[in-house]
């Protein structure tokens, strides 16, 4: 089975976030990258599926040249070759990033199954998955959790209301997954070695600009009162009570 | 008119996200003059009673044998045909619905318009369809904010949870029911539902009105063992970090973050957690927080309703000795 795996490169943001002066973005200059823990869950699916049934496992991210750190990332945690798709125009838009991303899918060989995660980290649209669908005519299911190969299909586990619900898709088939859906792997030494080395194929794609425009972010306002230390170490276990008492949890 | 995507909850009734939902989309339709409908899979059931206390005077049913227990992407293809032959000024649905959520991203795909994922507010410019509109979305699991303008003349928009009451509104006279049987080619290839299961009942980390959750400074995952002593005495279930999930100690279901479950407990204890922003946006929604870590400047700390400063193993046995002493157990 060849896997295909859609990845973004979003900013790694510690407990305070900056933003740029016309706030417009969030401030980057001193923070790393990475990739969001859904499309790590991904990654990781695909270099299983493809370990299993003698497939592949590919990467592909829509972004300039910086993002291929993040293509070598998830080439260090098994994927087998990766794909950039340069589309200056996107610019973070689903509508953008997802035409670039059809584009790129009709352009390559053909693969059984593309993931996505259910929401990339920092935009969080939940749609470019469904978006690629779509537009190439696949079966799609989001919020998977289970992903078990067939014969000619796939089947796609989410979790729905309060149970659990098993869709299967025939091949050629779209996910999004959560993470939850394995426990990825850290990268091996092999792994970084090999992702050094690994060509990035790289795609142009020049989609139409999409209909949904950022005009500025801003930080949710906080109401919090200033923290009342209660103690410290065991000692403060009988200030901790009251105050449990106090919010009605310990009667 | 404001479409309205709704859905039942397991025996039949309004599910809550819907009655939010539909209190959201009152209040779009009236500063925009229209009326709200509201559209739903399947028979009519209760729904029309639900909605004529709710001021809906017009309900859709989306009826066809590929929507019997459908995929999600299948509904968005019955709702684009919706979409497509009443041309609403607006089509929400709730965040919180997750398969509602889904069918909207097919639909605005096969309407060829943009989705606003995550919203808190819609604002209509002052000319209605002629105009942008303005939405503020969340980002970043809610530690920031968007405002974005949302440019198409169907506008596709999901709403995140908070701040509309799910109560009875203006009662509308009488419901009329229009069903809508889409065209779906069988041949196109869709997922089928195969199978579906039930999930062990008891209290979830999403409902719980007390987590005690515990990150990095839990140390192991024996550690947890006085973290479900005490989560077991205030009548809580236990949470946990990235760390934890990452390092094998906790499964994933326990984790509270981002890419975990958003919780808003009466008691969020935040044991050995830094309180890192993907995790900071999965409990902010908490009443209160208590939180015990060694550090004093940990983010969490300083964020807390309280806190107490030390080892998580020395604190937690003591507040457990100390409930148990107070409540006599
Ligand atoms: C895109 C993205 C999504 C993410 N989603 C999530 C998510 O959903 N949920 C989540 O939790 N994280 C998430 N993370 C990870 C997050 O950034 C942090 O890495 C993680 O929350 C840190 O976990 P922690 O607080 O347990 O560990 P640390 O940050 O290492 O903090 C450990 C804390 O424990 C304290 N401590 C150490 N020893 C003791 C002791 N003996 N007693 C008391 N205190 C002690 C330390 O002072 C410190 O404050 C995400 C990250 C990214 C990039
Ligand atoms: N720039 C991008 N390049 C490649 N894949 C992306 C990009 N942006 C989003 N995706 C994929 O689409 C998923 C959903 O993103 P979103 O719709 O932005 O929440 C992500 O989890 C990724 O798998």
């Amino acid at each position: 089975m060849d896997v295909l795996v859609c990845v973004k490169r979003v900013p790694a943001v510690g407990a305070e976030i900056l933003l740029t002066p016309d706030a417009t973005a969030i401030d980057t200059r001193h923070l790393g990258f990475t990739l969001g823990p859904h499309e790590e869950c991904a990654v990781e699916e695909a270099a299983r599926l493809a370990a299993r049934t003698g497939g592949s496992a590919g990467v592909l991210t829509v972004g300039g040249p910086e993002t291929e750190e993040q293509l070598r990332y998830a080439v260090s945690m098994g994927a087998d070759h990766a794909v950039r798709v340069d589309a200056p125009g996107a610019d973070g838009d689903p509508e953008a990033v997802a035409a670039a991303i059809t584009d790129a899918l009709r352009a390559l060989p053909p693969y059984d199954l593309v993931l996505f995660g259910a929401a990339s980290a920092d935009a969080g649209h939940a749609q470019v998955g469904v978006r690629v669908a779509h537009a190439l005519r696949r079966p799609v299911v989001g919020g998977v959790k289970g992903i078990e190969p067939g014969d000619g299909s796939v089947s796609l586990r989410r979790e729905a209301g309060d149970g659990v619900a098993v869709y299967e898709a025939p091949l050629p088939a779209v996910a999004a997954v959560l993470e939850g859906l394995n426990l990825p792997r850290y990268p091996t030494i092999k792994g970084r070695l090999r992702a050094k080395k690994v060509p990035v194929r790289v795609l142009d794609a020049a989609p139409p600009a999409g209909n949904l425009r950022t005009r500025r972010l801003r930080h949710r306002p906080e109401a919090r009162a200033e923290t009342v230390v209660l103690g410290r170490g065991a000692a403060a276990a009988p200030a901790v009570v009251d105050v449990l008492v106090d919010a009605g949890v310990v009667r | 008119m404001v479409l309205a995507v709704i859905t039942r909850d397991g025996d039949g009734a309004l599910s809550v996200a819907s009655a939010e939902l539909l209190a959201a989309a009152r209040g779009l339709a009236d500063e925009l003059g229209d009326p709200v409908e509201a559209v739903a899979v399947g028979a009519a059931g209760d729904l029309p009673d639900d909605l004529a206390k709710r001021g809906v005077g017009r309900l859709h049913l989306l009826a066809h044998p590929l929507l019997d227990d459908p995929a999600p992407a299948v509904v968005g293809e019955a709702l684009a045909q919706l979409v497509a032959a009443r041309r609403p000024a607006a089509v929400l649905a709730a965040d919180a619905d997750a398969d509602a959520a889904e069918a909207m991203a097919w639909a605005a795909a096969e309407v060829g318009a943009p989705l606003a994922t995550a919203c808190t507010a819609i604002r209509p410019g002052p000319r209605g369809r002629d105009e942008p509109w303005v939405v503020t979305r969340e980002r970043s699991g809610g530690i920031l904010l968007e405002d974005a303008e949302l440019t198409a003349p169907v506008r596709f928009a999901t709403l995140r949870p908070g701040g509309h009451s799910t109560g009875e509104t203006a009662a509308a006279a009488e419901v009329t029911v229009e069903v809508l049987v889409p065209e779906l080619d069988a041949a196109v290839p869709r997922a089928r539902l195969v199978e579906r299961g039930g999930r062990a009942a008891g209290t979830t980390l999403a409902t719980a009105p007390v987590v005690v959750a515990g990150g990095r400074g839990v140390g192991s995952a024996e550690g947890y063992a006085v973290l479900e002593e005490l989560a077991g005495l205030l009548g809580g279930v236990v949470g946990c970090s990235r760390v934890a999930t990452n390092n094998g100690w906790r499964p994933h279901a326990d984790q509270v973050g981002l890419t975990g479950t958003r919780i808003s407990p009466d008691l969020y204890v935040a044991c050995g957690i830094s309180g890192a922003t993907q995790h900071w946006v999965g409990c902010m929604g908490a009443r209160a927080i208590l939180a015990v870590n060694t550090d004093p400047e940990a983010p969490m700390v300083t964020r807390a309703t309280w806190a107490v400063i030390g080892d998580v193993h020395e604190v937690l046995p003591a507040v457990v000795a100390e409930v148990r002493r107070r409540s006599g157990r």
